[in-house]
């Protein structure tokens, strides 16, 4: 258990964490370990965790009719994967596969919700940082579709 | 706000073209690689065998005969004056006129033109050279001129990002760059396809993974100008000063040396006191509207 | 006035002064009237020269106008300007011929046939040709084609004793006195039964020249009436207060007086080409059925859609952008690039513009906004 929090104050996600934070989330942790084309989730399927990616790399599919799958974007080490446990309706939008080995902490959705209910500040703290990531995903994202490659 | 004029950027020492700047040199196409699906590299040598050496960042005016000429960026190893590389992406007619030569004809070729990349602002330094689509072709001298002199410098980080995995260019290097010291290269595309097992975002992603120094470092950027904005931004938050950041710029060329006024870029001819420009100098001018 | 011999010539004189240049293998060129318009052309003789015409001008307007009085030069300018020759509209750079896939290039003389000596320059247009120098001269690279027809101009100036309602060349800082750059300037004296030049000498060749001619020496009185005559043609009804207007320019590229202005603009690129400083080409390739190439340098104008075009498109496609980009040149970045403004005031713009669109009142328009916010 010690071992876990202190992999989880270190992660980049959760830099300045106070540490009654962190004890906190570590009683709804785990150490997870997905190998190489693994489907880590599927789209529309119940999102009830994130992971705290520790190594390796997780591309978010999407699968579109009558057209080849897509790469949309990839998750690496440092990273954060889903947010969707965050927000109803709690459902995965993409597919998450692992592209390469991938080392994770492994964060319980359910678990995580209950405790920020009891404990408003806790909720801030992560509120705060997933507003961060999911703005910076946004930017990349938009820039993402300005296809600035293009020809014309 | 006054813009500052002044860019403290090397000036290569220019070949003779006090005579006439419009005369191009004959120049006969050695080898045509191709390199993606709509992006090719000639390699061409001068006709009457006189080497012309050229700085990293500069660029040539390339004719083809009876059908136009195009700026190019200068995309080879500066240590190897006897030839020159550049690689092109086939957009329009003229552009397709040259990717289309054969070997043994014969182009003309004016410069090289325009200012160089800080090599010596960097010496000592760590280099962060970020690179979008067809932006790496101009940053390739300065990795071979570090790579040349490599204790000259320090820690050299490439952060690359093209459209799909198609589209990225020089990947056999990339790999050998890869496996030099003290160097890191981080490969980014837009739109992955299964097979790749890459990195996927834009290439303002890919900082997060990037082992920086930035007290210390010098960055260069090339790509569209939209993501040089963004990566600009990206430089700002990892704590570059926007002196220590330099980008190459483009627009429109008919003569390549100052004397037709397409290329103005406010005060400035991208082909004179371009096009590689220290980044304080445009940046006020990179937030308006259509200039 | 910047001192100087000063000589007398009778009127009647001028043809001689024209024969004395084409003697000493001159091309002679000035003002002429044809089209109903003073244009630039060459002189065969003193009978070509506009005697007793004038132009009415105003903005969108220009009319000739006859004149009572027999005099050559009592105008303020016309369509053209004397880029025509200097920086000519059409050139042929190079020709080319190809042969086993290797090319050479056939010639590239860029001398015209006959130096030019050209009558009638104005100190607003010799302002003009030293803008132009710099630019095309005195930069990193030399403009050949420029250079070979700029060196040798025999240049006959003319001194302005008024003013017409579009020229605002006092408060640009280049005129109307002629000040130098010049081999010869003539102050013409057409009034009370009277007709004849002050001529001021500008150089040895001017001296030489003028030598063929029966002259005088200038009186006190002539002189004095010279004076007059440029602090008259001094007062004039356009001016534009260029104290900060560079930073000022550089500070409004957002202004919406940019957008006022392109309702009415028609980028149709008049005004870059009767303005004396405006040097803007392009460059064209041709091949011919016998497989010979030309490349051919055309004026080309900052106005036109594909000027600022790279792939994927022109960065400048709003009339807005187009005509901030040519005012903020003009008066800005010109400073920056080439150490003046590019304006000399010469009105052409104003007269040609067929909406009439008045920089003097363009710029008044950014000035006032700004000092209204301020």
């Amino acid at each position: 258990m010690e071992t876990l929090e202190r992999i989880i104050s270190e992660h980049p996600f959760f830099a300045d964490l106070a540490s009654p934070y962190a004890n906190l989330i570590t009683g709804c942790a785990s150490n997870i370990r997905f190998e190489p084309g693994t489907y880590i989730f599927r789209e529309g399927g119940q999102a009830d965790v994130f992971y705290l990616v520790r190594s390796g790399r997780v591309g978010l599919e999407i699968f579109p009719p009558h057209r080849k799958p897509i790469l949309l974007g990839t998750v690496g080490q440092g990273e954060i994967l889903g947010w969707s446990w965050l927000l109803p309706p709690y459902q995965w939008k993409f597919n998450a596969r692992a592209t390469e080995s991938v080392r994770a902490i492994a964060l319980d959705g359910k678990c995580l919700r209950t405790k920020c209910e009891e404990n408003h500040d806790l909720g801030y703290e992560l509120l705060k940082r997933f507003a961060q990531v999911i703005e910076k995903r946004l930017e990349a994202t938009r820039l993402q579709l300005l296809d600035v490659y293009a020809v014309a | 706000m006054s813009v500052v004029i002044e860019n403290p950027v090397l000036h290569a020492t220019e070949a003779l073209h006090d005579a006439n700047p419009m005369l191009p040199s004959a120049f006969v196409v050695r080898a045509v690689a191709k390199e993606t699906y709509d992006t090719f590299t000639l390699a061409v040598e001068p006709q009457n065998g006189v080497g012309t050496a050229f700085l990293p960042g500069q660029f040539s005016m390339l004719w083809v005969y009876g059908v136009g000429e195009l700026p190019i960026s200068i995309s080879g190893n500066p240590a190897e004056p006897q030839h020159l590389v550049y690689t092109i992406r086939s957009v329009g007619a003229a552009t397709h006129a040259l990717v289309s030569q054969k070997v043994g004809s014969a182009v003309g070729v004016r410069g090289p033109y325009g200012t160089a990349w800080p090599l010596e602002a960097a010496r000592g330094r760590d280099l962060i050279i970020i690179a979008g689509g067809i932006g790496l072709a101009p940053l390739r001298p300065v990795i071979y001129e570090v790579l040349n002199h490599r204790s000259d410098y320090g820690r050299l980080v490439l952060l690359y990002g093209a459209r799909s995995p198609r589209d990225l260019l020089y990947r056999k290097e990339l790999k050998s760059w890869a496996r030099q010291d003290d160097t890191q290269v981080l490969t980014t595309v837009d739109y992955g396809g299964l097979s790749w097992r890459g990195h996927v975002g834009v290439v303002t992603t890919l900082f997060k993974f990037a082992r920086l120094q930035p007290a210390k470092s010098v960055a260069m950027v090339c790509g569209p100008e939209i993501m040089m904005r963004f990566v600009l931004r990206e430089l700002d938050a990892v704590g570059l000063r926007r002196e220590d950041v330099y980008l190459s710029m483009e627009r429109n060329m008919k003569c390549g040396v100052g004397l037709c006024g397409h290329c103005q870029y406010g005060p400035h001819f991208i082909c004179k006191d371009g096009p590689v420009f220290r980044s304080d100098i445009v940046r006020p001018l990179m937030e308006k509207y259509e200039l | 006035m910047v001192a100087r011999t000063h000589v007398v010539v009778e009127a009647n004189q001028l043809d001689q002064l024209i024969q004395a240049l084409a003697r000493r293998g001159y091309d002679a060129i000035g003002p002429t009237v044809r089209d109903g318009a003073m244009v630039l052309d060459h002189l065969d003789s003193a009978r070509d020269l506009p005697a007793g015409w004038t132009a009415e001008q105003g903005p969108a307007h220009y009319r000739l106008q006859p004149l009572p009085r027999p005099a050559f030069f009592a105008y303020a300018g016309g369509p053209q300007s004397w880029k025509k020759y200097l920086h000519p509209a059409d050139v042929c750079l190079y020709a080319a011929e190809r042969q086993n896939g290797a090319f050479h290039i056939l010639n590239n003389d860029a001398k015209p046939e006959r130096p030019y000596a050209f009558l009638g320059v104005k100190a607003c247009e010799l302002s003009a040709i030293k803008i132009q120098d710099r630019v095309l001269m005195g930069d990193k690279y030399r403009d050949p084609v420029y250079e070979a027809r700029r060196k040798q101009t025999f240049i006959v100036a003319k001194q302005c004793t008024k003013s017409g309602p579009t020229c605002f060349c006092a408060s640009m800082g280049t005129g109307p006195e002629v000040k130098d750059g010049f081999d010869l300037v003539l102050t013409e004296f057409a009034f009370d039964g009277q007709h004849r030049f002050v001529v001021g000498i500008g150089s040895e060749r001017g001296e030489e020249v003028l030598s063929e001619l029966h002259t005088a020496p200038a009186s006190r009185e002539d002189l004095q009436k010279i004076q007059a005559g440029i602090a008259s043609a001094s007062e004039q009804e356009r001016k534009i207060d260029t104290a900060g207007l560079k930073d000022l320019l550089y500070a409004n590229f957002e202004q919406p007086r940019w957008s006022k202005v392109a309702e009415r603009c028609l980028t149709c690129g008049n005004c870059t080409m009767v303005c004396p400083t405006c040097f803007c080409t392009t460059v064209e390739d041709s091949t011919d059925i016998t497989g010979r190439a030309e490349r051919l340098r055309r004026w080309d104008s900052c106005f036109s859609i594909n000027f600022s075009y790279i792939h994927g498109g022109s960065i400048r496609t709003s009339a807005s952008a187009r005509y901030r980009q040519w005012l903020t040149h003009k008066f800005a970045a010109w400073i920056d690039q080439f150490g003046t403004a590019g304006c000399v005031g010469c009105g052409r713009c104003i007269v040609w513009c067929p909406a009439g669109i008045d920089v003097t009142e363009e710029i008044r328009a950014l000035q006032e906004k700004q000092h209204g916010n301020s």
